[in-house]
């Protein structure tokens, strides 16, 4: 698996050949920079660590500025390890959008969610409420309902969906279509949308 | 927006400047282009214009409205679409607002729009 970290610059809207317009999301992604190159035999397994976006020196501890300074670099603000990169790559290597993408390929983008705060389950689990407002319901439209039975078993389920904290977690979308890499500006134009705020860090994995 | 965004915008900045500047009320005439198989042709939709939604964004259309064989018919093109082949005034028309759909229930004589005279938009400009 190949992939760069990239950064979600916002959404647009582009055309296809039959005119269709696609909803589409820009992503900038790289140049990053291979900061650990993991081995079977120091390692137990083989990956290569990526960093990307810049951070101020004075931002980076001394630990982490060595490391830097191993692969002969700048300090990174995000670093992520890829497993059995397609590509062998070298300490200090570069890598642009390029590099590894091109049109049509599909790719998998990992993001954090937008957090939600406190949600209901309508909004959280797409229940659908109480389905109406007459039969005696006045307070109670976006209610989850019953949670489970009388006597037996007399108690709740355990993992039983209910309202509480939503987003801000790892998702995961797959098989988005890359439209256009615009080589000189690192662009990458994925089909629909991805998870995150824009200048959110992204994962886009081939 | 961001700038970046504007790069991958840029085909649309192209086809937005070989747009005429039409407004609501205007008679158009639209060249769809239509493809049956492997041929490509062009096809004319003329009618009112009756609406521009979300006017200078990558999303914009517009609603062309016409009567054919005294059914209403109306329909939407996106106006950055690379299938509008391109868009040109008949007639411009006089209106005081931006969305006719007081037209839907009009017919004949009801359904007229005013004429705007082109020498008011030259005063505009000059």
């Amino acid at each position: 698996m190949s992939g760069l970290i990239g950064k979600k610059i916002g959404m647009t809207s582009v055309y296809n050949a039959d005119g269709q317009a696609l909803a589409c999301t820009v992503i900038e992604t790289g140049p990053c920079v291979v900061t650990q190159v993991r081995t079977v035999e120091k390692d137990g397994y083989e990956a290569v660590q990526l960093g990307f976006g810049e951070k101020k020196e004075k931002h980076t501890n001394k630990p982490e500025l060595g490391h830097f300074k191993k692969a002969g670099t700048t300090p990174k603000r995000k670093l992520v390890e890829f497993k059995e990169f397609e590509q062998g790559l070298d300490l200090g290597q570069t890598l642009k959008a390029a590099d590894v993408f091109v049109e049509g390929d599909f790719v998998d983008v990992v993001g954090t969610a937008k957090g939600r705060g406190f949600q209901g389950v309508v909004k959280r689990h797409g229940f659908g409420g109480v389905g109406g407002q007459t039969h005696g319901q006045h307070n109670r439209q976006r209610h989850p309902g019953s949670i489970g039975a009388c006597s037996f078993p007399s108690r709740v389920f355990k993992g039983l969906r209910m309202a509480g904290r939503m987003g801000g977690n790892r998702v995961k979308v797959q098989n988005l279509r890359v439209l256009r890499v615009l080589s000189d500006q690192n662009l990458l134009v994925v089909s629909g949308s991805i998870p995150g705020a824009k200048n959110s860090y992204v994962i886009i994995e081939k | 927006m961001n700038d970046l965004i504007k790069l991958v915008e840029d085909d649309n900045a192209q086809r937005r400047t070989n747009l005429p500047d039409f407004r609501a009320g205007d008679t158009v005439n639209v060249h769809v282009k239509i493809r049956e198989g492997n041929k490509e042709r062009i096809q004319v939709f003329t009618g009112t214009v009756i609406q521009r939604r979300n006017p200078n964004t990558n999303g914009e259309t517009f609603t062309v409205r016409k009567v054919s064989n005294g059914i209403g018919v109306e329909r939407i093109f996106p106006a950055l679409s690379p299938n509008v082949d391109k868009v040109e005034i008949v007639r411009m028309g006089k209106v005081r607002r931006a969305r006719l759909f007081y037209l839907r229930g009009r017919q004949g004589k009801a359904a007229r729009v005013k004429e705007r005279k082109a020498k008011v938009r030259q005063a505009v400009a000059a």
